[in-house]
């Protein structure tokens, strides 16, 4: 069991802020779970189009593609920040 | 003194100079950033996360105190909703000297619009919303900095 936070026009696209989730045992990693996000229904395929576009922080620590979600708790996705 | 605050409540810059400048150092130097009224906005609304927008902030204060030599630091951002002429973001850095204060001061806010986690809405009197999208000048500015 995972959670995931949406934030800015990814949670829009959710639908939600967030969720907790079981993941697929091949979904081990950021880039794996933004496609399983994708093709798991419509608000997915819309917020996850572009996962280019996508940022993540695992426990509170901004991360790259290739992160393993390992015994994460809270995966965040969120656009490129946009502050200041 | 280091001052980090994310708040929905207006920021008052008298009360934060007052605040930061108590110990009279020989140099502050600050940034204000304003909601622009261009382009026919009405809103604009700051979004952030409830634990990482404030850490991300702490860590660009320790980082500036490590590079510079710093007698005080403020950093407040402000979030929710906003209208044109608001207050987003104050920073405050003082030194005895100018030069470290103006560089941090720099730092900071340069740095604060690529590392941190908070995203700007835009609502315009037309009707149209839209997530600010992030500027490629803003990471050219924030990766100068090394």
């Amino acid at each position: 069991m995972v959670t995931i936070a949406y934030f800015a026009w990814v949670r829009e696209r959710m639908g939600t802020a967030e969720e907790v989730v079981h993941l697929p045992a091949d979904v081990n990693d950021l880039a794996a779970l933004l496609a399983w996000l994708a093709a798991r229904d419509e608000r997915g395929a819309r917020a996850f189009a572009e996962p280019e576009r996508i940022r993540a922080a695992i426990d509170g620590v901004m991360t790259g593609d290739g992160a393993l979600l390992g015994g994460a708790r809270e995966v965040a996705l969120f656009p490129p920040v946009t502050g200041g | 003194m280091t001052r980090v605050a994310v708040q929905v409540a207006p920021i008052d810059f008298g009360a934060e100079i007052d605040r930061h400048d108590a110990g009279g150092y020989g140099a502050t130097a600050s940034f204000i950033g304003r909601v622009r009224g261009d382009g026919g906005l009405l809103e604009l609304f700051l979004e952030h996360h409830p634990v990482m927008t404030e850490t991300g902030l702490l860590e660009l204060a320790r980082a500036a105190a490590e590079r510079w030599q710093l007698a005080a630091l403020t950093l407040i951002h402000r979030v929710g909703a906003m209208t044109p002429g608001d207050t987003i973001v104050l920073v405050l850095a003082s030194s005895p000297h100018r030069s470290e204060a103006l560089a941090a001061c720099e730092f900071l806010i340069d740095r604060l619009k690529t590392d941190v986690m908070l995203w700007k809405r835009e609502t315009f009197e037309n009707g149209r919303v839209a997530w600010v999208e992030p500027r490629a000048g803003d990471a050219v500015r924030a990766e100068r900095w090394g």
